[in-house]
């Protein structure tokens, strides 16, 4: 085992100084690699981790909300409807929802603002809203109400999320503040959210639901979840597509590059075999060659790509990528990546390049090595 | 040492630029001697050389290596025997460019997965013998041709072959290199080496060291006597 260990190590070693012989080539490989590596990594970690953020704020989503229409708009509800759904068997408990938006137009950023018995009085803000608004503990804000006047609150205090989209741009109220601001009438509410007491009634329940008041619709969390899956999958497929012609072109050039010995490469391979290297021994050499460049560039790709959406809010293609749901005020990624995406990125990257590396350099060490006493 | 009978070797056949490099040769060459294969350019000496120091196989023949048939062997056998068995001094010295003089020294026993530690020393004492060690660093391209010589010398020993092969050696060295090649090949000769050299240089077959000459020409053996 010794043995083979250091034989590798020492064409390894002559690797690496193979490389560095030709820095000028294996440079420019890595890099253009380094960025195709970031590009397809930037996107697999953006669609996970916003994918990720969804399961996260879905975790907390209630079973099923349900919501009044009135010619297909969303519109406020009846309180009284709270009891009627309450009296449907399997229904544990119902709970109304007054929630909104509000743009600030000096951020110019879309708050969600939201009733809560948390904040019997002032606000409590999100961490991305604190942070725009530069408003902590204490500070004193002002939100213009439906009359056009602006009211002022007191900041109770700021929380964290685990999901940045929530605490984002999120702005918990009192009940009581929340009718006046917006001008909505007691007996009104924007949502009920209905807790089932068996989680696998739920699509019954929601169909009674439905029976009991046409009005309304009932918004599942699996079909939520479904939605979003939906939203980002197709978003990054879009990416994905314009992608694959840079992948194309990469693999083009990588191929070029790996798979066209050059004579002086073709000499080299004559020479160590002639000096006693056998066919596998140049392979390995090119196995390590190839592997090295590509490791090299996919370990720098992942790193930087990690960088870019979890540091620096993917600021490449966040644009394309949310389209026309862009989020105000900007938030941070929660890191999260997990192996089965660095195993596709590597299969797609390191992979084709070792192959196409070892590929000609076989053709060239199969020759009869006498062909360099010719030259 | 080794027995060649009756060897053939025709390179492209079936093809018109069909061309027979060797047509019957057979010759035996005894161990610890020096032979020098003399005869002009095309008569087959590098070809014979390429066969000897199993790089190629013939089309037809047996060549016998201590007794053992060493022509028909699948790739990894005649690789293994060239590896520990030959030593090979090339006429453009062919040493690899870009890398140090130590590297290209040890280059032959990275394959045999020795420790690097004790390969560097044997290099190194290979070098210190051929007085190289001031450019152990160096790259071979900076070398002058006497040097890049004694560097494919000190490369062709480091696996301690018992056997070693010089195609055309002094062809790229003048009169007085010449001259030190052929007391080196006399201090191989002294410590029990075959030497095996293809040259039409008279500085090498005219030497004393040498012990046979076979003349060859258009791929056959006109004359072998010997020196």
């Amino acid at each position: 085992m010794r043995h083979f260990f250091e034989k590798q190590r020492n064409i390894l070693d002559f690797t690496l100084s193979s490389l560095l012989r030709r820095r000028g080539k294996n440079l420019a490989l890595v890099v253009v690699y380094t960025l195709v590596v970031f590009t397809l990594g930037s996107v697999m970690f953006f669609t996970q981790a916003i994918k990720k953020e969804a399961a996260l704020i879905l975790k907390e989503t209630p079973e099923i909300i349900v919501q009044r229409l009135v010619a297909g708009r969303h519109e406020l509800l009846p309180l009284d409807y709270r009891e009627k759904i309450r009296q449907i068997r399997g229904v544990a408990a119902v709970k109304e929802r007054l929630w909104g938006y509000y743009f600030d137009p000096v951020t110019r950023a879309n708050f969600t603002i939201m009733s809560s018995p948390l904040c019997e009085r002032g606000l409590i803000l999100g961490k991305g809203v604190s942070d725009l608004l530069k408003a902590k503990s204490g500070s004193i804000i002002s939100l213009r109400n439906h009359e056009g006047y602006y009211k002022h609150f007191n900041v109770r205090g700021v929380f964290d999320h685990d999901s940045a989209l929530v605490s984002a741009d999120l702005i918990l109220i009192s009940e009581e503040n929340f009718r006046t601001l917006f001008g909505i009438p007691d007996g009104k509410a924007t949502d009920l959210v209905v807790t089932v007491r068996n989680k696998k009634e739920v699509p019954t329940i929601a169909l009674k639901i439905f029976q009991l008041l046409p009005d309304t619709r009932s918004i599942v969390r699996d079909g939520i979840l479904g939605t979003y899956e939906a939203a980002f999958d197709w978003r990054g497929g879009i990416i994905l597509v314009i992608l694959a012609g840079a992948g194309l072109a990469f693999f083009i050039f990588a191929w070029d590059k790996a798979a066209g010995l050059s004579a002086e490469e073709k000499r080299e391979i004559g020479i160590l075999k002639a000096i006693g290297w056998e066919t596998s021994d140049v392979l390995q050499m090119k196995f390590w060659e190839g592997l090295s460049v590509s490791l090299c560039s996919f370990l720098v790709g992942v790193l930087l790509a990690y960088g870019h959406i979890f540091f620096s809010g993917a600021a490449f293609f966040k644009p394309a990528l949310m389209g026309w749901s862009t989020l105000y005020p900007e938030f941070r990624l929660t890191p999260f990546i997990s192996a089965y995406q660095i195993a596709v990125l590597f299969f797609l990257t390191v992979v084709p390049y070792t192959v196409a590396t070892i590929i000609p350099s076989w053709r060239a060490a199969t020759t009869d090595p006498d062909l360099i006493m010719r030259t | 040492m080794i027995e060649l009978e009756d060897i053939r070797k025709i390179f492209n056949a079936g093809r018109p630029n069909e061309f027979l490099a060797l047509d019957g040769i057979s010759l035996h060459i005894e161990a610890h001697q020096v032979t020098v294969l003399k005869g002009p350019s095309g008569s087959g000496k590098t070809t014979l050389l390429g066969l000897l120091g199993c790089m190629a196989r013939p089309t037809s023949g047996r060549i016998m290596l201590r007794g053992r048939e060493i022509a028909g062997l699948p790739e990894r056998f005649p690789t293994e025997i060239r590896r520990k068995t030959f030593g090979f001094i090339f006429q453009q010295f062919n040493l690899v460019k870009g890398i140090s003089v130590l590297e290209n020294v040890m280059l032959p026993a990275y394959p045999l997965g020795e420790r690097f530690s004790a390969l560097r020393q044997r290099a190194h004492g290979l070098l210190e013998m051929f007085n190289l060690m001031s450019k152990a660093a160096n790259r071979v391209e900076w070398l002058s041709g006497g040097e890049a010589q004694r560097v494919a010398i000190a490369r062709a020993l480091v696996n301690n072959p018992a056997i070693i092969i010089a195609d055309e050696p002094t062809a790229h060295l003048d009169t007085r290199l010449s001259g030190e090649f052929m007391d080196i090949i006399k201090d191989f000769k002294a410590v029990g080496k075959t030497i095996l050299i293809a040259s039409h240089d008279p500085i090498v077959f005219d030497s004393g060291v040498v012990d046979r000459v076979v003349e060859m020409r258009d791929g056959k053996i006109i004359a072998c006597g010997d020196a």
